[in-house]
């Protein structure tokens, strides 16, 4: 339990004062500034103040910013840091000859082709449920809204082993997605379905409708609003969910593992890779290629947060 | 009794309080009234204990508590945004001191039922402060700071979050309220007329330091300078001259004007002006006035003078003042 | 915008299509293979004991991870909101981390820290199993919901402001009793959505204890794990079936509880 008290500093101070003992104070005011200047108001408010600067401690802080650094880098930090220093074991040009096999180079490809894919199916599709979320009425509403968040809250195994009782060897239907390309493209859309669904939904409803009116007031046809009113407004929401799928469907295991079939450079995605390498005992193959996993997934996050930023700068000075 | 001597702080190269020693009497009701940045409200958390002073010293009733946290300072604090622990009901806010103190539960009763009817919410005692209106709220917050028997009592900008209505209301109520409890109380604000209403003694305060203290009639009929009487009551500039609106005359006759102005010490002389708008604000009307040389200024009357004078737009009166307020030769014994 | 009938109904039926295709259909044909056979083959095949075991490592690993999450997320979310420091730009995006990295990549990034031949190598071998063992399966748990309480718990905490801690001070309470009579109190429910998430993800996480994990059925095996070796080692497709039906049953629960708590929150 760290406090953090200023007060050991401040007795130093106090004590630095010996006269200042509270002897009776003339009740007058103190003939500090004589002079009375403008009458306005000065700048910084008394209620702000105090609140901007740091003032006592007092509030409950039962664990020190030590502890808790010390505990985010040994959970969070240390591995990382360990997996980038096992990546370099064998300096640059062991990093890029391990990153540029054949079999790594197939799954980071396949990973991010899928994942693009994947991002953009979720763009339109994850847009248009949201529109009809927002915008339609129709019984069982409820329900379809609640289920948008299931596969955030379902296992990814559990998906893998659902979406295979469908499309895997004992489809009811006769569709066989196992080991296929498109069986990973249908596993990841299932488990990033309610990134796009669940960003685009509040923007748009707090659309403007008045836009939307005024637009069509002004002769606009349904198209010509949607592509020019809606549309840039719901941007950045749509870019921000379907980033939010693409980085996570880079990473994604659970899902794919038992419908993707783990081909070698047909459907083995990177995540499999590394499982490989790990179990073939290759450490620095798997530690090169989960480094370029992080920094696509860094990029991507990294990217869109900059283009929040400079939306939101825009909105501003609009 | 609390004594501030010698307070400073600064906040990066803003100074909040500069200098600043202070003596508010035992029982009292002092206001500390000053404009946003005056220090105000800073010398208020400072008393409390929940502001660092840079330097000086912070004693209550003769103990020293410059170095004592918040905690053991013997204080009641209200804040302007009530501060209500929203998840308990109005009983367990009010018991919260005593709880936290781990007195007998039934003297915590009595004690909580005694201050709920002082701040007339018996009856509420089961409801959440959610359930509350905002001057009920402040009136719980209230409770609940005196429920600790506080030596002194320190109340930041209490009326600030409620409407007008409520607020005369409330700062009345507090009033009275003080003469029944007697607790030294320290109230801050920046509302003059709240000030004037509620307070015994006013400190007005502005960027940082003290500009004067005494009590409301003192401050109002004596101020120590220009900014202690534009910040308490309304004034109009005549001739140069800082003077209230309702001690300005109005006349059609000029030598008449002349010769009453003889008799005013430090007087700015007769002015002579042109009407622009004549308001009438209920009981009292309102002149407004362009003199000669430019300068607007707004006289203060009664119905039945302005009924008098019948002025109309455009019409040339003089004006003088009843009396002054020389703010720069005012005896200082009569300041405080 | 005024959308016409025909396109309305016609977006509609898309919508639910693809939802159905995706979700619904998926989901419901599962339940109807667990439960064709009869509730009884159901209890059967999540009963043996290799099942039992699963789901004792699972509630043990969730034990385990949840207080932990709660002293050190709230610790975490209150030096966030409440401390001026140097690098508290940094701390937050170390706390947002774990929601970027692939569960095999957590995986790899212990066995590299925490393995024979990695930093902490000397842990394991002093004789201390970590990897393949329950503190590598806790850790990695840890790494994945770090974020959960944390990112709950920060916008209460900013929400609630100061000031009635302040007001608790000026009462008379000491710094402890202000954090447990005012501060929890305060962040309760924001603090059980976060614990809803922690005990969802800690339950589900496959990726990162898969690596980490010697997955000897009875042993070493979580739930997600006895569903994994299952299907693809046992070639027992009912067993995996009724057991992703039991952690489907949990994430109905927790989806329920964070509805309800989503309202209480919002109503506090």
């Amino acid at each position: 339990m760290a406090l953090t008290h200023t007060r050991g500093s401040e007795a130093e101070r106090s004590a630095s004062l010996p006269d200042a003992v509270p002897e009776a104070v003339p009740d007058r005011p103190v003939a500090h500034s004589a002079v009375v200047a403008g009458l306005e108001p000065v700048a910084p408010t008394d209620a702000e103040a105090p609140s901007a600067v740091r003032t006592r401690r007092w509030t409950a802080r039962p664990l020190g910013v030590g502890v808790v650094g010390l505990w985010l880098s040994v959970i969070v930090l240390l591995p990382l840091a360990a997996l980038a220093a096992t990546s370099l074991e064998g300096g640059a040009g062991g990093f890029v000859a391990a990153v540029s096999e054949p079999g790594a180079r197939a799954a980071l490809w396949v990973t991010v082709w899928v994942s693009a894919v994947v991002a953009v199916l979720n763009a339109v599709m994850g847009t248009l449920i949201a529109w009809v979320l927002v915008r339609d009425e129709f019984p069982g509403k409820r329900v379809v809204n609640a289920l948008i968040d299931l596969p955030f809250a379902l296992p990814t195994i559990v998906a893998s082993i659902v979406l295979l009782s469908l499309y895997g060897p004992s489809s009811p239907v006769g569709i066989h997605l196992n080991a296929t390309q498109p069986g990973l493209l249908v596993a990841l859309a299932f488990v990033t379905l309610p990134f796009v669904v669940r960003s685009v939904q509040p923007v748009l409803l707090e659309l403007d409708r008045d836009v939307e009116e005024a637009a069509a007031s002004l002769g606009a046809s349904n198209r010509t609003t949607f592509r020019r009113v809606v549309l840039p407004t719901l941007a950045p929401a749509i870019l921000g969910g379907a980033g939010l799928a693409f980085a996570r469907a880079i990473g994604e295991y659970g899902s794919v593992v038992l419908i993707g079939g783990n081909i070698p450079k047909k459907t083995q995605v990177a995540s499999q890779y590394i499982q490989q390498q790990v179990e073939t005992d290759q450490p620095v193959n798997a530690a090169a290629v989960s480094v370029v996993l992080l920094l696509i997934a860094f990029a991507t996050l990294f990217v869109l947060r900059w283009a929040a930023g400079r939306g939101r700068a825009r909105e501003v000075s609009s | 009794m609390i004594t501030v001597s010698g307070a400073r702080k600064s906040y990066g190269d803003f100074t909040a309080l500069d200098d600043v020693s202070l003596e508010i009497p035992p029982g009292s009701l002092t206001a500390l009234l000053g404009p946003s940045g005056s220090g105000k409200s800073t010398l208020l958390r400072a008393i409390a204990g929940l502001e660092t002073l840079d330097s000086g010293r912070v004693a209550i009733a003769g103990v020293d508590v410059t170095g004592l946290p918040p905690q053991k300072r013997g204080i009641g604090f209200v804040f302007q945004h009530y501060a209500a622990f929203k998840h308990m009901t109005v009983r367990d806010n009010v018991a919260f001191g005593l709880t936290i103190r781990r007195k007998p539960k039934a003297q915590v009763r009595a004690k909580v039922d005694e201050l709920l009817e002082i701040v007339g919410l018996e009856g509420f005692q089961h409801r959440y402060p959610s359930q509350l209106s905002g001057g009920q709220r402040q009136r719980m917050a209230l409770a609940r700071a005196l429920a600790v028997d506080p030596e002194v009592l320190l109340l930041d900008e209490p009326f600030g979050a409620l409407d007008a209505k409520v607020r005369a209301d409330l700062r009345r109520w507090l009033r009275r309220l003080h003469d029944e409890v007697h607790v030294t109380t320290v109230l801050v604000t920046h509302d003059q007329e709240e000030a004037l209403d509620v307070a015994d003694r006013i400190a007005v305060l502005n960027k940082g330091g003290i500009e004067q203290v005494g009590n409301p009639v003192d401050l109002y009929d004596r101020p120590a300078n220009d900014f202690v009487m534009s910040f308490l009551g309304s004034v109009a500039r005549l001739g140069g001259l800082l003077v209230r609106p309702h001690d300005i005359e109005l006349s059609r006759d000029r030598a008449a004007a002349v010769a009453a102005d003889r008799s005013v010490p430090g007087s700015p002389g007769v002015i002579d002006a042109v009407v622009e708008r004549v308001v009438r604000l209920g009981f009292e009307v309102r002149v407004e006035l362009r003199a000669h040389t430019g300068e607007r200024f707004a006289a203060q009357l009664t119905r039945a003078e302005a009924d008098a004078l019948a002025l109309r737009p455009g019409d040339e009166v003089h004006a003088r003042a009843r009396q002054t307020q020389d703010v720069l030769e005012v005896d200082p014994a009569l300041a405080i | 915008m005024k959308v016409s009938t025909p396109t309305r109904l016609t977006l509609r039926v898309v919508a639910l299509g693809y939802l159905v295709v995706l979700l619904l259909v998926p989901v419901v044909l599962i339940l109807w293979r667990t439960f064709e056979p009869g509730v009884g083959a159901f209890l059967d095949s999540v009963r043996t004991p290799a099942a039992i075991s699963a789901l004792n490592l699972s509630l043990l690993i969730v034990a385990i991870v949840v207080p932990l999450n709660v002293v050190f997320g709230v610790g975490t979310a209150l030096a966030l909101v409440r401390g001026r420091f140097r690098g508290r730009g940094v701390l937050q995006a170390v706390v947002d981390l774990p929601f970027a990295v692939s569960p095999i990549v957590v995986g790899v990034a212990l066995i590299m820290l925490w393995g024979v031949g990695g930093w902490f190598g000397f842990v394991e071998r002093s004789g201390f199993k970590v990897i393949f063992g329950l503190p590598g399966m806790v850790i990695a748990t840890l790494f994945v919901t770090l974020p959960f309480v944390v990112r709950e718990v920060e916008p209460v905490l900013h929400e609630i402001g100061t000031e009635q801690e302040q007001a608790a001070a000026t009462l008379g309470a000491s710094s402890w009793q202000t954090f447990w009579r005012i501060t929890l109190p305060a962040i309760r429910w924001g603090l059980t959505y976060g614990v809803v998430l922690t005990v969802a993800r800690a339950l589900g996480e496959f990726g990162a204890v898969i690596m980490v994990s010697s997955g000897f059925p009875g042993v070493s095996q979580t739930l997600t794990l006895l569903v994994h070796s299952r299907y693809l080692d046992d070639h027992n497709t009912y067993g995996a079936y009724a057991a992703a039906t039991l952690l489907m049953g949990l994430a109905v629960v927790t989806l329920l509880l964070m509805t309800v708590l989503d309202r209480k929150r919002s109503t506090r």
